[in-house]
């Protein structure tokens, strides 16, 4: 099977462990992953802070460069979810001014074809015990987008629990929003800040080490918030655990 | 709408202050968390809530669609049941309407069951400025009153406040408005429950007009709906001799059978109970019972312009439950204030800059008031996507556009304040539609990393003032793959 890494924006230039994560992973799990290199942005940040219009060549771009693949993973629960639900609606949208279908079915081919990591590993290959190894006491925060929009329900929580000496522990509160929000975290910055910290205290009380997440924005943010506070924990992706074996640990 | 938030500063500001007072977040955190957990208890229980909530759905989105209809439906079955419909455009016109209601009365007292919409329009403002004094009579609502203060939850007006604050203000002011409080009043909920009751007593056996809102509003008999937990709605409900309804007019369902859905939804969503303490419906008027006139004023004062749009016209569902508040985790910070209205938390961020236009500072930054995680939506017993229609009046505000203001069809211009921001949103497109741009500016990024400074100048500050920025790493991950060709060891 060959499939296309979406790796998006952030993680492409701010996180690229994880997108190497990934590519480990799929590949030992004997998926054959292209990195399409004209990728860029899903066109989720111009969306939600109101550039609808701005966000739409940016989406056909996104269909451009993966429309010709069997299924695109990504490992961001919040871009997978603007191609999923609000490709769709963008459609929708420019139908409803007057502007005909030409958006709809340009958009049309990826999204069904799109997916989330842990979706990916659970609903297609079928997977749930991937062969990691990561001796670590973990918590897991189902970022907002991860749990409402693309109801991951259980997936990335059956995928950990399978991890060789990963002890797994339940977050207080986990299904709260960290706060982070795109933009929100900047236009309401206090309020942002406030629900981060709340997080961050709900997952030291759990005694682990780290924090994990299938978004590494909420991660960004919360991440920043540890290092504010000046806690022990870190934030990890879920892709870095999940690629981690005894042989090549992840730190 | 009410005069009474006039001079709000924006979202962002008035969250910050509320953010900071430890009472204040600590209040607010034990009230919505007690009250989200009742919930989803109550709503669990039944198996088909998915189903009632859809039903709810399309009721509204039905009665919406032919609005029309239905109110002219409504104003013939209240004026045959021996009421009198009058229909308000704006805020002006209600309160205009009402005082002179009163004033043929001869009264200079009125009493009130909670409403929002006599809230939304300052009604009681109005009042007092002919000469009337309208007295609340719902719990909470009399601690707003009393403590001159300003309501900040749909249910629990007084959400703000705790046991101790509430005794101090009984203590304070119940002597100005009538009854003093009893001496040595303490902070149990029993007496202050036991104040207030005999508080209140005294205004009901003496009140000749008592003003309301509704629930619902039953087009096919001309029935009004107040559901409510204490039972003060009731008295004044039927103890006056004139009862005036201020409602809006999206409240109206079409027929008695609507509201087996509502009844289910409405006091499991709001209270966590399987049914509301108190329902009271009155048809018109009835001799030898109840009110001897009735009056209907049907207000407008923004809803047909949000019919008009077709995203945010679902805003027009909201039953007023307040679950979408007692979840939200921006109210839970922010508090009700901050949001300028009297409709606060998600439903406010979403209603009021439609009821209002997105003019002012305050309603632009409303459809900002949130890190749409969706917790509304998915508790919404009507199924409103707030999240969607926030989406879309962050475009109005961004970009302007085509909406209809007071029945006229209008251009929106962008707000001000969005210049820089849609530059670099421009900038940014840009650099997405062509990645040779995009890399280079990620491996300038890099190569420079050890130059970047810990904090942000700018709006970045906002970031870097609570949080720290993650380091760049040495090299973007397309750079990696390039290098490694997905570490298949063919390296260049
Ligand atoms: S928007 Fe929905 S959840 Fe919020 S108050 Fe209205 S009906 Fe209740």
């Amino acid at each position: 099977m060959r499939v296309a890494l979406f790796l998006t924006c952030v993680n492409d230039t701010l996180y690229p462990d994880t997108g190497r994560a990934v590519v480990k992973l799929l590949t030992r799990l004997g998926v054959d992953v292209d990195f399409p290199l004209g990728q860029s942005c899903c066109g989720q940040a111009h969306y939600n802070t109101g550039y609808r219009h701005g966000a739409e060549p940016l989406a056909r771009h996104f269909s451009d460069v993966f429309g010709g693949y069997e299924a695109i993973v990504t490992p961001s629960a919040s871009c997978g979810a603007m191609v999923r639900e609000l490709y769709p609606r963008m459609g929708d949208r420019a139908r409803a001014e007057g502007r005909g279908d030409s958006l709809a079915r340009t958009l049309a081919p990826v999204v069904p074809k799109t997916y989330e990591l842990t979706e990916f590993l659970v609903d297609v290959l079928g997977v749930t015990d991937v062969g990691a190894s990561y001796p670590h006491k973990v918590t897991y925060h189902p970022t907002c987008h991860g749990l409402r929009s693309l109801g991951l329900g259980d997936r990335p929580r059956r995928l950990l629990q399978a991890v060789k000496g990963l002890e797994l522990v339940e977050l207080p509160g986990a299904e709260e929003c960290c706060g982070f929000g795109g933009t929100f975290a900047v236009k309401n910055a206090e309020v942002s800040a406030a629900m981060g910290a709340d997080k961050v205290r709900s997952a030291e009380s759990t005694g682990a080490q780290v924090l994990c997440a299938a978004d590494n924005s909420c991660l960004m943010h919360l991440g920043g918030t540890m290092s504010r506070l000046r806690t022990a924990m870190r934030p990890v992706h879920i892709a870095e655990i999940l690629a981690s074996t005894e042989e090549e640990p992840a730190a | 709408m009410s005069g009474t938030f006039v001079g709000m500063p924006a979202f962002p500001k008035a969250a910050r202050d509320a953010v900071r007072n430890p009472t204040l977040r600590g209040n607010l955190r034990h009230a919505t968390h007690t009250i989200r957990a009742k919930r989803a208890r109550a709503v669990a229980e039944l198996d088909d809530w998915s189903a009632l909530r859809e039903a709810g759905r399309r009721i509204k989105d039905h009665t919406l669609r032919h609005l029309d209809r239905y109110l002219l439906q409504l104003e013939e079955s209240v004026t045959a049941a021996g009421g009198t419909v009058h229909w308000a455009a704006d805020a002006d016109d209600a309160n205009r309407i009402v005082t002179q209601l009163v004033k043929e009365t001869g009264e200079s007292e009125v009493v009130k069951v909670k409403s929002m919409a006599t809230q939304e329009i300052g009604l009681n403002e109005a009042l007092l400025e002919a000469g009337i004094r309208a007295y609340e009579t719902d719990l909470a609502e009399l601690i707003v009153q009393l403590g001159k203060d300003r309501p900040s939850h749909i249910l629990v007006p007084a959400i703000h406040r705790n046991r101790g604050e509430i005794r101090d203000i009984f203590r304070a002011e119940m002597g100005e408005w009538g009854r003093p409080a009893p001496e040595g009043l303490t902070d149990t909920p029993a007496e202050l429950a036991e104040a207030a009751r005999l508080h209140l007593r005294e205004k009901f056996l003496r009140a000749k007009v008592g003003i309301s809102g509704a629930n619902f509003m039953v087009a096919e008999t001309g029935t009004l709906v107040v559901v409510e937990s204490e039972g003060n709605g009731r008295m004044c409900l039927t103890l006056p001799e004139t009862l005036i309804s201020v409602v809006g007019i999206e409240k109206v369902v079409p027929a008695w059978r609507d509201l087996e859905v509502f009844l289910q939804t409405l006091p499991r969503s709001s209270t966590a109970e399987r049914m509301n303490p108190y329902t009271s419906t009155w048809t018109g008027t009835t001799d030898d019972d109840g009110p001897r006139t009735f009056h209907l004023v049907l207000l407008d004062n923004g809803r047909t312009d949000t019919l008009a749009d077709q995203v945010g016209r679902q805003a027009l569902r909201c039953i007023r439950c307040s679950a979408c508040l007692n979840v939200c985790p921006v109210y839970e910070r922010a508090g009700g204030h901050a949001y300028g209205s009297v409709y606060p938390g998600p439903i406010g961020a979403i209603l009021s800059p439609q009821l209002r236009g997105t003019a002012g500072e305050i309603d632009a930054s409303l459809p900002y008031a949130s890190s749409l995680c969706g917790a509304c939506y998915e508790v919404c017993p009507v199924a409103i996507d707030i999240p969607e229609v926030l989406v879309h009046l962050r475009e109005r505000v961004v970009e302007g556009g085509p909406a209809v203001r007071q029945g006229n069809k209008v251009m929106l211009k962008p707000a001000k304040g969005h210049a820089a921001e849609r530059a670099a949103m421009r900038a940014a497109r840009w650099a997405f539609t062509h990645p040779g741009a995009l890399r280079t500016g990620q491996r300038l990024a890099s190569r420079t990393r050890r130059l970047h400074p810990r904090t942000l100048p700018g709006p970045g500050k906002a970031w870097s003032g609570t949080r720290d920025l993650p380091p760049l790493p040495a090299e973007p991950f397309r750079d990696w793959w390039q290098r490694t060709r997905g570490g298949k060891g063919d390296a260049k």
